[in-house]
C-alpha cells in the first residue's frame, strides 16, 4: 500500500495553507486530495472581495486569494489529485479515494488533515411547507451556477437567511438584472457581516425583514410565490402577519454544515454544537494523527482565519510525522463554553505540551452589547475584556498563554464565558 | 449641520461612524483606522463602490472570468458598468490581473481578471 | 382490427400502468402508454410509503385484500427478475390499549382469512425486545413477517423498461383530453397532439381515474384525492427502526407509520385529508406537525431534527373503498382508485388485467418475450474488485457527482442513455439516487444538469426539474 507522510483531504483554503504549512515545517510527502477540476474550494465561486485583508493586508477577491495559495503549493511542487472524492477514511488512517484514472485506490498516511470545508442546509430540512417546485436554491448553490457555469437562476427572487451568502447572492442577482424583493431572516439579528448589509442589501434598496420566516411556498412545477409571516421569540409564526410575495425563485442561506460524513467513519468524536470534530490545542481529533482545520472543524467567518487554524494543523501534523509528538501526552484540560458562549475551538488544551500561546476561537449565542468575555481558570477569573458588541455572525478569540498555566498545576477546566457589567 | 450614522464598508469589521457635516467641513468620528475616515468622507460627498462580476470566456476551460473594477467607481454608474461588462466577451487564455474592459463605461477604470483561465 | 392504431392504450404511466403494460407486452398485442408528465412514475407513485402490505388490512373477499396478497407474493421473485430494490422487512401493527385488543385480533383473523402467511399476535415487551424503540404503552402487535419495503421508482421504472423492451411504445407528455366510442374501439383526443385509436383503453389514470371512467361508462365514479404528508430523515437516523410500524386504527384515529426506506432513510407519514385539487401535492405545516407528533406514540425518541425532506402525495380514494378493477364498458377496463395497498398489488392487477384483456382480444403469448432486465449498477454498493474493474472499464464509474449518496457520473449517464432514459432532473433522480441526499441536491446539481444538457442534448435553459414549466435557470446571465 502507498504510503504518504501527510494526506490533505480538501484542496481549499485550509487544505492549501495546511499544505503549505506542512511543507514549510520540513515534510515532503504530502499529497492534497480535492473532488473537483480545480484547486481553490468554495473561493473560486466567492468572487466578491473582502478577502486577505488579515494574511495579505490588501483586499483579494476569493479566486485572488486562492490564487495565492495555489502559487505556494506550485512552487513548493506539492503533489495534488483533482477530480478525486474520498471514499472512506479508518482509525488507522487508511485513505479511500475515487478517481477515472486510478479507480478505487486505498493509501496510507502518517498524518491526515480533514479539510473538507461544509455543506449548506436545504430546504428540506427546514420543513417549509408548501410545494417543491423548481426555482428553489441554496445560495451556494445559486453562487456556483451564476458564478462559474454563468447561468442566471432566475428573474424575481426572495431569499430566505441574512448570512453572508444570502447578502452576497442578493447584490450578485441585483448586478444580473434580477430583482430582488425581499431578504428574510428567523433571527432578531442578521447573521452576517454589517458590511455587507450596506453594500448588499442598502445599496440597492432591499428590505431586511428580521424575525421572519417563510410558511409556504407555492408553484407545482416552478415557484410561483412565498408567504412570509413574522415570528415571536419561539420563532413560531404569528398568525395575521402573514404577507405573500410573487417570485420565481428563492435563495436560502440558511446555515452551514460541516460535512464530517468522512470523519465520523474514522471514528473521529463530533462535537453536538459545532456538527466538527473535537480537537486539542494541536487541531489533532480525539484519533491520533488525525488533524482538522477550516470549514469542517467549525464554520468560521473570515478565510483569513480559516488560513491561520490550517497552517497550525499543517504544523502540527508536520511535527507528529516526524517525531511522534501529540498532545495526547498532556493533561488534557477541557474548555467549557458558559452564558452566552456558544463554543470552543478546540474544546481541550493539553496545558503541559501546548505551544507558547493558544487561540482559542468561539462564537457568541446571542447579540451583546457591552458585555466581557471573561477567562477563568477553575474558579479563578484570568482576565475580562470588554467588547461594545459581540454578534453570532462573527467569530471571536482569546490568546491563552502556556505560562498563564504555571500557577495553577492542578486545573481541571477552563472556562470561557461572557459577563454582564 | 447634518450629522448621518453609516457603517464602514472598507473592511468586514464594519465600524459604526458618524459623519457631520457643516458646510465644506467634515469630520468623522467612531473609526477605528483611517481608511475609515476615507470612507466616510467619500461616502457622503461622492459614495464609490468596487464592482465585482464575471465576463463569458470563448474557448475557455470554464465558462466565465471573474472580474473586478481595479479601483472604485462611482455608486450611481453601477449599473452601467455592469451593462459593458453582461456585453463582453473575452477569448481564452486570459491570466489573472490582465485588463479586459479599458475604460468601462467611460469611468476611466479598468475592468480586470481576478482568476486566470486556460484555452482547452 | 384494421384501422385502429393500438390493440390497447394504456392512460397512466404509474406503476399501476406500468404493471399492467409489463404483462401485456408479454402478448402479441400492439400496445401503447399515454402519460402526461415526462417521465413514469410522476404521481402518486413516486410519493408514498414504499411499503409491500402483507394484506391483513383489506376486507375479507375484496379484491384489494386478493391483489394485495398475490402481489405481495410476486414481489420477490419479481424484484429479482426485474432488479428493484425490495427487503421483506416485517411489519408490527401496534396496539396501545387493552380495550384495543378486540381490534387486534380481528385484524389478525382477518389476515389468515386473506391467506397472509405467518402472522402472530405478540405482547408488548416482545414487541420492544424485535424493536427496542417501540413506546411503553404498547400492549400488543401484530407481527407481519412477510411486509416489505421497496424503491417505488424502482419498480415502477423497472417494469416500465421491460414493457418497452418488450416492444410497448411509451408516449410523454401526451395528455388525453377525451375519450370516444368508435366502431370497435375509441379514439383518445390529446391536447395538442393527433388523437390515438385504440381497441382496448386501460384506464390506470391514478387520481383523474374518475375522470376517465365517467368519459366512458354509464354508471359514475367518484376518485377524492386523499392527500398525504410525509418526513424523511437522515441516513442516520435509518436503524431507528427495522420493521415497519403500524398504529392499530383505534383511539388516536387513523395511523402514522414509520418505517425504514429500502434505502436507509427512516419515512415518517401519511396524514390523511381529503382535498378537492387533483392537484395539491403541498405539505402544510399543520399535517407535517400531525405526522411527528402522531408518530411519537408508536416510537420513541425519533431524531426528528435530522428530517432532510418532506413530501406529500395523493392517493386515489374511491369512495367505496374498493379497487375497481375490470372490464366496465365494452373494451374498457378500469385499474381506478388504486390507493393503498397499490404499490403492493401492482403486479398483481398487471398480470390479472393483462390476463382479461388478452383473452377477450384472442391474443398469444410471444414466444421471445424477455422477462428479465437488469438496473444500473450502484457502484457504491459493490465490492472494492467489482468496483475497480468497472471503473477500468468505464473511466465515468470513477467521477463521483452527487457525494450525499455516492452517484457516479457513469450512473448519470445510464439513467440517460438507456430504455426510457431520463429526460429531466427528477428523472435522474428516480433512476440513480442523485439528489435525494441530505444536501438534496445542492452540490450535485449544477453538474447534473451540464451531464444531462450533453448526454440528451436539451440546452441548459431547457432543462427542467420535472416537467416543461419547470425549468432550472432563466438563461445566461
Amino acid at each position: 500500500m502507498t504510503h504518504h507522510d501527510i494526506v490533505i483531504i480538501g484542496g481549499g483554503p485550509a487544505g492549501l495553507s495546511a499544505a503549505a504549512a506542512a511543507r514549510k515545517a520540513g515534510i515532503q510527502d504530502i499529497l492534497i486530495l480535492e473532488r473537483d477540476g480545480v484547486l481553490g474550494g468554495i473561493l473560486n465561486q466567492c468572487i466578491h472581495n473582502g478577502f486577505g485583508l488579515h494574511t495579505f493586508k490588501e483586499e483579494l477577491t476569493g479566486p485572488e486569494y486562492a490564487a495565492r495559495y495555489i502559487a505556494m503549493v506550485d512552487e513548493e511542487k506539492i503533489p495534488y489529485k483533482l477530480n478525486t472524492i474520498v471514499a472512506d477514511i479508518s482509525k488507522d488512517r487508511e485513505v479511500t479515494y475515487i478517481n477515472r484514472e486510478e479507480g478505487l485506490m486505498t493509501i496510507k498516511a502518517g498524518a491526515i488533515i480533514l479539510a473538507m470545508g461544509c455543506r449548506e442546509r436545504p430546504r428540506g430540512a427546514l420543513n417549509t411547507p408548501g410545494y417543491r417546485p423548481a426555482g428553489i436554491y441554496s445560495a451556494g448553490t445559486a453562487q456556483r451556477l451564476m458564478n462559474i457555469e454563468g447561468y442566471c437562476v432566475g428573474k424575481e427572487v426572495v431569499i430566505l437567511g441574512s448570512g453572508d451568502i444570502g447578502l452576497i447572492m442578493a447584490r450578485r442577482m441585483t448586478l444580473e438584472g434580477a430583482k430582488v424583493k425581499v431578504v428574510a431572516e428567523l433571527m432578531p439579528y442578521s447573521g452576517g457581516l454589517k458590511r455587507n448589509i450596506v453594500q448588499c442589501l442598502d445599496d440597492y434598496g432591499i428590505p431586511l425583514k428580521l424575525s421572519h420566516t417563510i410558511i409556504n411556498i407555492e408553484g407545482k412545477e416552478r415557484l410561483t410565490g412565498i408567504t412570509l409571516a413574522e415570528v415571536d421569540q419561539n420563532r413560531a409564526p404569528i398568525p395575521g402577519t402573514e404577507e405573500h410575495y410573487t417570485c420565481d425563485t428563492l435563495l436560502l442561506s440558511v446555515g452551514l454544515i460541516p460535512e464530517n460524513e468522512l470523519s465520523k467513519g474514522a471514528g473521529v468524536s463530533m462535537n453536538q454544537v459545532t456538527s466538527g470534530p473535537n480537537v486539542d490545542d494541536r487541531l489533532e481529533t480525539e484519533v491520533e494523527g488525525i488533524y482538522a482545520c477550516g470549514n469542517v472543524l467549525h464554520v468560521h467567518d473570515l478565510v483569513d482565519f480559516v488560513s491561520q487554524e490550517a497552517a497550525l494543523a499543517g504544523e502540527n501534523a508536520a511535527a507528529y510525522v516526524k517525531t511522534g509528538r501529540t498532545g495526547k501526552e498532556g493533561r488534557a484540560v477541557p474548555l467549557l463554553a458558559q452564558n452566552g458562549v456558544r463554543y470552543t475551538v478546540p474544546q481541550v488544551l493539553n496545558t503541559d505540551t501546548m505551544e507558547d500561546t493558544v487561540t482559542v476561537r468561539f462564537r457568541v449565542a446571542d447579540v451583546y452589547k457591552d458585555r466581557y468575555i471573561a477567562v477563568y481558570y477553575d474558579d479563578k477569573l484570568i482576565s475580562r475584556k470588554k467588547k461594545k458588541v459581540l454578534a453570532p455572525g462573527e467569530m471571536e478569540q482569546v490568546v491563552l498563554k502556556k505560562s498563564s498555566f504555571g500557577d495553577y498545576p492542578d486545573i481541571s477546566r477552563i472556562k470561557i464565558c461572557t459577563e454582564v457589567e | 449641520m447634518e450629522a448621518r450614522n453609516l457603517i464602514c464598508i472598507g473592511c468586514p469589521l464594519g465600524c459604526p461612524v458618524t459623519v457631520t457635516i457643516d458646510g465644506d467641513d467634515i469630520s468623522v468620528t467612531g473609526n477605528t483606522c483611517p481608511r475609515g475616515a476615507d470612507y466616510a468622507r467619500k461616502e457622503v460627498t461622492n459614495p464609490t463602490r468596487i464592482v465585482t462580476s464575471s465576463i463569458r470566456v470563448n474557448g475557455g476551460a470554464i465558462a466565465r472570468v471573474s472580474v473586478k473594477t481595479k479601483d472604485d467607481i462611482p455608486k450611481s454608474r453601477i449599473f452601467e458598468v455592469m451593462e459593458e461588462i453582461r456585453g463582453t466577451r473575452v477569448d481564452a487564455p486570459v491570466s489573472m490581473g490582465q485588463v479586459l474592459i479599458a475604460d468601462c463605461a467611460g469611468t476611466g477604470v479598468e475592468i480586470i481578471a481576478t482568476k486566470s483561465v486556460d484555452r482547452v | 382490427m384494421s384501422g385502429l392504431q393500438y390493440d390497447v392504450t394504456i392512460i397512466g404511466g404509474g406503476v399501476t400502468g406500468a404493471a399492467v403494460a409489463r404483462e401485456l407486452s408479454r402478448y402479441q398485442l400492439k400496445t401503447c402508454l399515454v402519460e402526461r408528465a415526462e417521465d413514469v412514475c410522476s404521481g402518486t407513485s413516486k410519493a408514498n410509503s414504499a411499503i409491500v402490505h402483507a394484506g391483513y388490512d383489506a376486507a375479507t373477499g375484496s379484491i384489494k385484500a386478493k391483489m394485495n396478497v398475490e402481489g405481495n407474493r410476486m414481489m420477490g421473485q419479481l424484484s429479482e427478475d426485474l432488479d428493484f430494490s425490495f427487503r421483506r422487512n416485517g411489519s408490527l401493527v401496534l396496539c396501545f390499549d387493552e380495550e384495543d385488543r378486540p381490534a387486534l385480533q380481528a385484524l389478525y383473523e382477518r389476515g389468515v382469512a386473506n391467506g397472509v402467511p405467518d402472522l402472530k399476535i405478540i405482547t408488548g415487551d416482545q414487541a420492544r425486545a424485535m424493536e427496542p424503540n417501540v413506546t411503553d404503552q404498547v400492549v400488543a402487535a401484530l407481527y407481519a413477517p412477510t411486509g416489505g419495503i421497496v424503491c417505488p421508482f424502482g419498480l415502477t421504472i423497472a417494469l416500465a423498461e421491460n414493457a418497452c423492451d418488450n416492444g410497448v411504445e411509451f408516449k410523454f407528455l401526451t395528455e388525453v383530453t377525451d375519450i370516444k366510442k368508435l366502431e370497435g374501439g375509441y379514439e383518445l383526443a390529446v391536447k395538442g397532439q393527433d388523437p390515438i385509436t385504440t381497441r382496448f383503453v386501460v384506464n390506470a389514470a391514478g387520481v383523474y381515474g374518475d375522470v376517465f371512467h365517467n368519459m366512458v361508462c354509464e354508471d359514475k365514479i367518484r376518485i377524492v384525492p386523499r392527500k398525504g404528508d410525509y418526513c424523511l430523515l437522515d441516513r442516520e437516523a435509518g436503524k431507528h427502526v427495522d420493521k415497519t410500524i403500524f398504529q392499530l386504527p383505534g383511539k388516536y384515529g387513523k395511523g402514522i407509520l414509520v418505517a425504514p426506506t429500502i434505502h436507509g432513510n427512516l419515512l415518517i407519514g401519511p396524514t390523511a385529508t381529503d382535498i378537492d385539487d387533483k392537484e395539491g401535492t403541498y405539505t402544510t405545516a399543520a399535517e407535517l406537525a400531525e405526522a411527528a407528533k402522531k408518530s411519537a406514540i408508536s416510537v420513541k425518541n425519533i431524531p426528528y431534527r435530522q428530517v432532510i425532506t418532506s413530501f406529500s402525495g395523493l392517493r386515489a380514494h374511491e369512495t367505496n373503498d374498493e379497487f375497481i378493477i375490470g372490464e366496465s364498458a365494452e373494451g374498457f377496463f378500469d385499474a381506478a382508485g388504486i390507493e393503498s395497498p397499490g404499490l403492493s398489488s401492482a403486479p398483481a392487477i398487471g398480470v390479472y388485467l393483462a390476463e382479461m384483456i388478452a383473452r377477450k382480444a384472442g391474443a398469444r403469448k410471444k414466444a421471445d418475450f424477455i422477462a428479465t432486465r437488469k438496473g444500473i449498477p450502484h457502484v457504491a454498493a459493490m465490492s472494492r474488485e467489482e468496483r475497480a474493474a468497472i471503473i477500468k472499464e468505464r473511466p465515468d464509474y470513477g467521477t463521483i457527482v452527487c457525494r450525499c449518496e455516492n452517484v457516479s457520473e457513469g450512473e448519470i449517464v445510464d439513467s440517460i442513455r438507456r430504455t426510457l432514459g431520463a429526460r429531466s432532473l427528477d428523472g435522474i433522480k428516480r433512476r440513480v439516487r442523485q439528489g435525494m441526499g441530505r444536501c438534496q441536491a445542492g452540490f450535485c446539481t449544477p453538474r447534473t444538469m451540464e451531464i444531462l444538457s450533453r448526454e440528451a442534448g436539451i440546452p441548459m435553459e431547457e432543462i427542467c426539474k420535472n416537467q416543461p414549466g419547470s425549468e432550472m435557470i432563466t438563461g445566461e446571465a
